[in-house]
């Protein structure tokens, strides 16, 4: 440990840029990345998988208002959706004086439920296109054994969903990682946010920038 | 109607910006595409090997951290170039890194790694006897390129092309955050005078909505066009 703190200040020295003080920085920036990822990706699996199911309903009424929001969602830019609700909520009147201000005037808030909204309709489209293609041959096995539609839902269809979104899931989720990025517009100091600060002090871009993930 | 506040004309030209924008990086992800799908197809291994550092390293990095990169880093990139030009030659030159210019290069640069991708998939699909008949009918090569192996790749492309050009249209919103007056900036500052949020973002995304359902319609109608002679046009999907 002491050889690897020697090695580390070794390292750092003679160095303006990257000291203690500003790694700190990154890496307060790096664990809010992570947070806010894990938190609305954790939360856009929540909100998707039963808004999947209903999007495959019969009923129009409950097919189309899904459909229109992952259609909204998708085809609107991340940034307007994060400006939509960050000012959204700032702005709206007598905010300030009730009691949501302690939670929603720090920007941490209306980013994750911003980004919460955006994740949650793509994966909604994932999860469906998974759903819509299980085998036929599945769902008689199921109806044959005299499974109710939740019962047949649960054990058969959303297992075998799962494994066959897993590989769009997993582009889905780089992608929530590398929209994080744009977080830092609205005052919060993720990853870039960090890394944007140091630059903004020391006017050199690369080395600032170049620790992003 | 609704009332924007004087600043109808306004969002209407960084529309402008956003289409344009988006048009000119589409046409040189387009062009990269094509070389480095080239590229990672070609034989040679140093080339091969060049290919798949460019797409590897740039779909690593998050869109906007490349843009801050190339617009404020590019700039000083330059300015040190030109200074050893002046210390060297004694010409004096001065580039100033134009926002919309580092936007359509970092947008085709970063769309050009996906559209490598594609492209690749792409090419590998055309079956060889396709060629080798062209050959067989005595065309050169640019020809049989031109003739047989691009339109019948292109067929397996369009989906792909399809995908990529609504995530880069939605991509060109980051190029308000490094300062080009595009149709979200101008609605990001009204927001910010009028406190009215809704009143310019809805707007907005109307209008992204609005191209992402035309060029949706677009596609659908350019994928039937290269499926003739396969059957029943292939289904363009989301």
């Amino acid at each position: 440990m002491d050889q690897l703190s020697a090695w580390f200040t070794q390292l750092l020295a003679g160095n303006a840029i990257f000291t203690a003080n500003t790694l700190g920085f990154y890496w307060n920036g790096l664990v809010t990345t992570v947070q806010l990822v894990f938190l609305c990706l954790l939360l856009g699996i929540v909100l998707a998988v039963p808004l999947a199911i209903g999007r495959g309903s019969k009923r129009w009424w409950i097919k189309w208002p899904i459909y229109a929001y992952t259609y909204v969602f998708r085809g609107t830019p991340l940034l307007i959706q994060l400006y939509l609700v960050y000012y959204g909520v700032v702005f709206f009147n007598g905010i300030q004086d009730t009691i949501f201000w302690e939670v929603f005037k720090d920007a941490f808030y209306p980013a994750l439920i911003a980004f919460t909204l955006n994740t949650a309709a793509y994966t909604t489209e994932i999860f469906r296109g998974a759903i819509k293609n299980t085998a036929k041959g599945e769902i008689e096995a199921a109806r044959a054994y005299g499974m109710s539609k939740g019962l047949m839902m649960r054990r058969i269809i959303l297992p075998s969903a799962f494994r066959r979104a897993l590989p769009a899931y997993g582009n889905e989720v780089i992608f929530m990682l590398h929209a994080s990025a744009v977080a830092s517009v609205v005052t919060i100091m993720d990853l870039t946010g960090a890394a944007y600060y140091v630059y903004a002090r020391f006017y050199a871009p690369f080395r600032p920038s170049s620790s992003s993930p | 109607m609704i009332d924007l506040q004087g600043y109808g004309p306004r969002l209407l030209e960084g529309a402008m910006v956003t289409l344009e924008l988006a048009l000119l990086s589409l046409v040189l992800a387009v062009i990269l595409g094509l070389l480095t799908a080239s590229a990672k197809l070609s034989r040679n291994r140093a080339i091969h090997a060049i290919g798949t550092l460019y797409t590897t390293l740039i779909r690593g990095v998050p869109d906007l951290v490349l843009m801050m990169l190339l617009f404020y880093g590019g700039q000083i990139g330059i300015n040190m170039l030109t200074d050893q030009l002046y210390d060297a030659f004694d010409v004096d030159i001065f580039i100033n890194v134009d926002a919309f210019v580092a936007g359509v290069i970092t947008i085709g640069l970063i769309f050009g790694a996906y559209m490598g991708e594609t492209f690749r998939g792409a090419f590998q699909s055309v079956e060889e006897g396709q060629m080798e008949a062209a050959r067989a009918y005595g065309m050169g090569p640019w020809l049989a390129f031109r003739r047989v192996r691009f339109p019948l790749m292109m067929r397996h492309a369009l989906p792909g092309i399809g995908n990529n050009w609504m995530v880069l249209l939605k991509t060109t919103a980051l190029v308000s955050i490094i300062g080009l007056t595009d149709m979200v900036r101008v609605a990001a500052e009204a927001t910010k005078a009028t406190h009215e949020p809704f009143l310019f973002m809805l707007p907005v995304a109307g209008v992204y909505l609005l191209i992402a359902s035309l060029s949706e319609w677009g596609f659908a109608k350019l994928s039937k066009r290269y499926s003739t002679g396969f059957g029943e046009a292939s289904e363009w999907t989301n």
